[in-house]
């Protein structure tokens, strides 16, 4: 393989720069004392400190976590039963159209889908606030769940199902003892993503909230139109820190299922 | 047989589909009929195409069009230079992880960085020049759309550089095209479907930013995004909003159709 000219190791070294300064910076000024992004007075954790005396952060801390979590393990158990639905539709047409279907919603503006599903909570009669939140949170993690669970199906031998069927397995073993093990990581991965949407969205979410009720993102907003407060800058370095956990997690997770693939396979 | 018991696991998806995919449709498309008593009309789309709209759609396009401009300007040498580099799937990584950071926050690092007493103010007094307000102009809309898109683009573009065969660049240069002529002739065609991709994740979305919009360009810059945003919680004009949505929905269909893949045909 070729080495990369310096110049070429500079462009990548001003990307990475661009990509990660304002991320640093933000968490930089989270330590400082004064009440500015701009001059830098003196280390304080005054700021984290506030975050964790505000109780109504607290709650919108603690809210954010539980609409991911919830969201992302019941997107993951519609998608996943989705997906092997899928799979078994032997009629070609049939299945491109539920795909075509599945991915309205992930090439969908995040602006159209909020306001088509504020149309339908207000039309159907669901207040705004936790449950719409939480319902257009499964609804928009669903998709992303059968993209990642269905190339793992696909992959997987129908003798498989075949043989456990012959050895004497009802339809709920072949499920729960064939197909699901099988199809883990991909459930993993649909859940992580699912978990990764979830926290991320903030146009969704800005649209169904009501008046009582706030995710981290929509917040955040209403606190940056306000101008610059540091409490802002404390929660996105904890938010870092949570999502550098998460990663590790993760990829904890996933090397650990494949790993114990190998030993199966050995 | 497992056939039926896999039919029965589709009933939540396809309760799914019908609540959340096709009836959210159906709503916007009859709501865009109603006027602001919720009598039927079509005087929104007669609205639509009244000329302070149309304005306003072309700008969002212009706008959409420099951000995914920009975005593939930066990220396609990015994204070929990586592939080059010794642990590209490291590497890599390090590229998607800011891209998970919340977006809310990105975009409000942003107003400290170009603030007028910022780090980049104070850079540029270094070199003598006057302090001036970069928050609020097209400039600063357009790089942190573009600084928020990047990791998007990269992404399916590394991918479609990696899948390259370097047999092929071998062939072209020993058969005695020039860097230059083997990119343009070789690696960029064979790679066009990550473009293309790349594309779509970066236009769709940059023709409906809202939240920038608001606090990075501070209402000067109105997308399709921000006008349904306007009409839906501020003006509370339904109507009007959901017109605005159906055209972003067809203009959406008709990127898709522009850089829909046609390999797909191809799979077994």
């Amino acid at each position: 393989m070729k080495k990369l000219t310096p110049g070429a190791k500079i462009y990548l070294a001003i990307i990475f720069i661009i990509l990660y300064a304002p991320i640093f910076y933000l968490i930089f000024y989270s330590f400082n004392s004064g009440g500015t992004m701009n001059s830098f007075e003196s280390f304080s954790l005054e700021h984290y400190q506030a975050v964790f005396e505000d109780s109504r952060l607290l709650v919108i801390l603690i809210n954010t976590v539980i609409i991911a979590l919830l969201s992302a393990l019941i997107a993951t158990m519609i998608g996943t039963l989705g997906a092997i639905g899928i799979v078994s539709i032997k009629n070609k047409k049939m299945r491109n159209t539920l795909l075509s279907f599945n991915n309205v919603l992930i090439v969908s503006p995040d602006v159209v889908i909020g306001a088509s599903f504020l149309i339908l909570f207000t039309m159907v009669g669901v207040k705004l606030g936790f449950t719409s939140v939480l319902v257009s949170h499964i609804a928009f993690s669903i998709p992303i769940v059968v993209l990642m669970v269905l190339p793992k199906l696909l992959e997987m031998n129908a003798s498989l199902i075949d043989a456990a069927q012959d050895l004497g397995a009802t339809r709920r073993d072949v499920l729960t003892r064939v197909i699901l093990p099988y199809i883990k990581p991909g459930i993993f991965a649909g859940f992580f993503m699912a978990i990764t949407y979830s926290l991320d969205d903030f146009a969704v979410t800005f649209f169904v909230t009501g008046n009582g009720f706030s995710t981290l993102s929509v917040e955040i907003y209403s606190m940056a139109r306000t101008g610059i407060t540091l409490t802002v800058n404390a929660i996105s370095g904890i938010v870092f820190i949570a999502t550098v956990l998460i990663v590790i997690g993760y990829y904890f997770v996933t090397n650990r299922t494949r790993a114990s693939h190998k030993e199966v396979q050995q | 047989m497992t056939n039926k018991a896999s039919k029965g696991s589709l009933f939540p998806y396809v309760i799914w589909i019908a609540l959340f995919v096709i009836a959210p449709i159906l709503l916007v498309v009859y709501y865009s009929l109603l006027d602001l008593n919720g009598h039927f009309t079509l005087a929104n789309y007669v609205n639509f195409f009244s000329p302070a709209y149309l304005t306003m759609t072309l700008t969002s396009f212009w706008y959409a069009f420099l951000i995914t401009f920009f975005t593939l300007l930066v990220s396609y040498p990015t994204a070929y230079l990586l592939t080059k580099t010794k642990h590209k799937h490291l590497w890599l990584v390090f590229i998607i992880v800011p891209s998970w950071i919340n977006l809310l926050l990105k975009t409000y690092a942003f107003i400290g960085i170009f603030g007028l007493y910022g780090p980049i103010n104070a850079i540029a007094e270094v070199f003598g020049l006057e302090p001036t307000q970069i928050l609020f102009t097209d400039f600063s809309f357009i790089f942190v759309s573009v600084y928020i898109f990047i990791p998007f683009m990269i992404i399916p573009i590394f991918n479609a550089l990696d899948k390259l065969n370097p047999t092929l660049v071998y062939a072209a240069r020993d058969l005695g095209a020039n860097r230059f002529t083997t990119f343009r002739r070789v690696v960029f065609p064979l790679t066009i479907e990550g473009v293309k991709s790349g594309i779509q994740v970066t236009f769709i979305p940059a023709l409906s930013l809202f939240m920038i919009t608001r606090l990075i360009a501070g209402n000067q810059v109105i997308t399709l995004g921000t006008a349904i945003e306007q009409q839906f919680l501020v003006a509370q004009n339904w109507g009007m909003g959901s017109t605005i949505a159906v055209f972003l929905i067809l203009f959406m269909v008709l990127i898709m159709v522009f850089t829909g893949n046609r390999r797909k045909r191809g799979r077994v």
